[in-house]
């Protein structure tokens, strides 16, 4: 197959230069997101999920953070090298972020109504008073009562201030859109509602979406290729069904057997063993050696090539030699 | 029977709004026994946070009553209180905003011991410190980080750590593993439950994953806009559920397999609000089996089953969904559901269609 992606990240490098030592967040990450299409980007916290998000948009806080090496290739052009003045043109009109944090994207004195309007006034070129009643709509669709339209951050819970972002950003009709784990905080009926209309605006405005979660079952639902990260470089990249049903990198495998599963009981969760590496002292090799079942001694020493298994499924592991049908 | 340790009595907080009293938590009423886990789930806003926080008296209720070992702690003055503080404590909900950013980790873990002035020299202290680093799993040399260096998980872990201190008996954990990645999580809640039956602790586990909930749950109340819409032991709830809500929120679970095929019931119609709600259900805006009586008295929560408990008018008229997993294939949650004033023995393809164009015709 041809396609092309929208966007494409190669060999991307984040460091975070601190007192305690120098944070490798990104090593050799590599991504593409296709155009109209939904891209899950599933790994263990402090994997480096945020940072891949920030450095697409070249927002990695700098410093400490520092984009060492790579390219972010957005229709062909590498935003990496790009001049800020472009750069923030793309920022909110092309390319729009669901911050993990609904707090940094709101203002604290002003009303949640006002602040959805204004993103509408913004980017849908529309007057006061049809845009007011677009972002009483918005509110609604988001399952808020429309009477609460005058309150503040502050007078709205946890997960009904990541509506109002995510309301926000619905409105602006972007490109690409980028949700920092934008369910996280929601109840599963809301969570349903609001992933629905996400598909719709992927269905309406072909819009691409990086879709940062931990939760299996919305990628499930709502991705069509997923990236599994770990130690800030993604080890497996497929397409959906592929992941699902063959997954081949042995962390994925420990991914899925660690989720509890409603349908049956079980006594004890089988985590992955061990914890995430220091990302300021990453083991050699494959950084995922220390904790892995399968473990050889090459994996001790060489960083694994991303390896070709299918179309539409690549793997970063020495157990699947580069350029050979594995099955 | 088991012991009760703690009671919530008719506990009730609204909060001044600009459009009037919002009805956080309404009249709720509930028991929590020594060593289990109550599960609590709902939808986001429906006064989670706002139940454990009256229950520690981090809030003062507007009115109602927590009953601690006996004792009504909400009529206690703040002295007469400091002592059942201690016994009672809770992990947040948002391990990045509940951490102060220029405390160290060994900093975050000694103030609660530091303030309640458990011992009196700095050695011991710092002995408690590193044995509760120990005991949740972070590294020695985390001592003197700062809590926005570390990943969601080690933050997590701090948060148990600093609840861990004063040895409580009763710990609200609010969301502990919602920000957490799947293989972080069944570590954290196999932490927790080591610690439970290692220290004899008593939960109340506040989420909005049900997954989570059931798995660690002995117990589940289910809320809805500040009330408790149904209660009942874990597994009898998955297998016998009685609230449409209850319902709603099961058949919308993502299931982590692109072999299954869910489908969400998507609640539609107007949400109620908690501001000065009227004497109605308060689903019932948004309810597929609505009646006139719904939207003119608001339900009793009332024991329908032993243990299991309701709060819907027709509770006993709707048809049991089955397990949402039928042998791998999953049967639409409302193919086996029905209007409560309907026979679904007679035509059940009828009624189903007609319960769907009536609930398309609300949505238009
Ligand atoms: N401002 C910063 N200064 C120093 N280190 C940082 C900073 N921001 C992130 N890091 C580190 O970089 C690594 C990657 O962090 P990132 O936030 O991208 O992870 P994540 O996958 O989004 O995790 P989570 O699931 O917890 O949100 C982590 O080790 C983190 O501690
Ligand atoms: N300080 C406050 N002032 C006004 N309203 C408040 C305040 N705190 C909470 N509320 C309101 O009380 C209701 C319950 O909030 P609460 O934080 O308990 O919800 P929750 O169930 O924990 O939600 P989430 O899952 O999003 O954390 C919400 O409508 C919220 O807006
Ligand atoms: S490369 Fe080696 S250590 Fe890494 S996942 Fe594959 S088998 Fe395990
Ligand atoms: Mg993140
Ligand atoms: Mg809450």
């Amino acid at each position: 197959m041809t396609k092309k992606p929208l966007l494409e990240i190669k060999n991307l490098h984040v460091h975070y230069i601190t007192n305690e030592g120098t944070v490798q967040a990104i090593n050799d990450l590599n991504l593409e997101l296709y155009p109209g299409e939904t891209l899950g980007l599933v790994g263990e916290t402090g994997a480096g999920k945020t940072t891949t998000a920030l450095a697409m948009m070249r927002l990695v806080p700098n410093p400490p953070g520092k984009i060492v090496s790579g390219e972010v290739l957005y229709k062909g052009k590498n935003l990496v090298e790009m001049k800020e003045a472009d750069l923030r043109k793309i920022r909110g009109n092309q390319i729009s972020m669901i911050f993990q944090d609904p707090m940094t994207s709101l203002n604290p004195i002003m009303t949640v109504g006002d602040q959805i309007r204004e993103g509408i006034m913004l980017h849908q070129k529309v007057d006061k008073a049809t845009a007011t009643k677009r972002a009483m709509d918005m509110l609604e669709v988001v399952g808020i009562p429309m009477e609460r339209y005058d309150e503040y951050p502050h007078q709205f819970s946890g997960g009904m201030k990541q509506r109002v972002v995510i309301a926000i950003s619905l409105s602006c009709n972007p490109e690409i859109l980028i949700a920092d784990e934008p369910t996280t905080a929601l109840d599963v009926t809301i969570q349903a509602q609001v992933l629905q209309l996400m598909e719709n605006l992927k269905v309406e405005f072909d819009t691409s979406m990086l879709m940062i979660t931990h939760d299996l079952g919305v990628v499930a639902k709502v991705c069509d290729h997923v990236a599994i990260m770990y130690a800030g470089t993604v080890i497996e990249h497929a397409q959906k069904h592929k992941l699902y049903r063959t997954p081949k990198h042995p962390y994925t495998i420990g991914l899925f057997e660690s989720i509890p599963n409603v349908h049956e009981t079980t006594e004890r969760l089988k985590p992955i063993i061990g914890l995430m590496p220091d990302p300021t002292d990453l083991p050699t090799g494959c950084t995922f050696h220390p904790r892995c079942p399968h473990a050889m001694d090459i994996c001790k020493v060489e960083f694994p090539e991303v390896t070709h298994l299918s179309d539409e499924h690549w793997v970063r592991c020495h157990l699947y030699p580069a350029d050979k049908e594995v099955e | 029977m088991k012991k009760v340790m703690l009671e919530a009595r008719e506990l009730t907080k609204y909060f001044d709004v600009p459009g009037g009293k919002l009805h956080a938590v309404d009249k709720v009423n509930f028991q929590i026994h020594e060593g289990e886990t109550l599960g609590l789930v709902g939808e986001s806003g429906c006064g989670k946070s706002t139940t454990g926080r009256l229950l520690l008296r981090l809030l003062e209720p507007t009115s109602g009553d927590v009953i601690f070992d006996g004792v009504n702690i909400t009529k206690l003055s703040q002295r007469e209180f400091r002592k059942y503080r201690t016994q009672m404590q809770i992990v947040f909900q948002d391990p990045y905003a509940s951490l102060n950013p220029r405390m160290s980790v060994a900093e975050i873990i000694e103030e609660p011991l530091l303030i309640n002035k458990i011992y009196n020299n700095a050695a011991d202290r710092a002995k408690r410190v590193k044995e509760l680093m120990d005991t949740v799993g972070l590294a020695p040399r985390l001592l003197n980080v700062y809590p926005h260096e570390l990943d969601g998980g080690r933050r997590q872990r701090i948060g148990i750590a600093r609840a861990l201190a004063l040895k409580p008996r009763f710990i609200v954990q609010d969301e502990p593993v919602s920000a957490l990645d799947v293989s972080i999580q069944a570590q954290i809640l196999n932490l927790m439950d080591d610690l439970q039956d290692e220290f004899q602790l008593t939960y109340m586990f506040i989420s909005h994953d049900l997954s989570v909930v059931k798995h660690v749950s002995d117990r589940i109340i289910v809320m809805y806009l500040g009330v408790i819409v149904e209660m009942a032991e874990s597994q009898e709830l998955f297998e016998r559920r009685l609230h449409p809500y209850t319902k709603a929120l099961l058949s919308a679970l993502p299931v982590p397999s692109v072999d299954i095929e869910t489908e969400p019931i998507i609640l539609k119609g107007e949400i109620t609000s908690p501001i000065n709600p009227k004497n109605a259900c308060r689903f019932a805006g948004r309810c597929a089996y609505r009646q006139d009586l719904c939207d003119q008295q608001q339900p009793e929560l009332r024991e329908l089953h032993p243990g299991h408990w309701v709060a819907c008018h027709f509770a006993e008229n709707l048809v049991q969904t089955e397990d949402i997993v039928v042998g791998g294939s999953l049967s639409h949650p409302d193919s086996t559901v029905t209007k409560p004033s309907q026979v679904i023995e007679e035509e059940p393809v009828t009624e189903v269609e007609q319960a769907k164009s009536e609930e398309s015709n609300i949505s238009k």
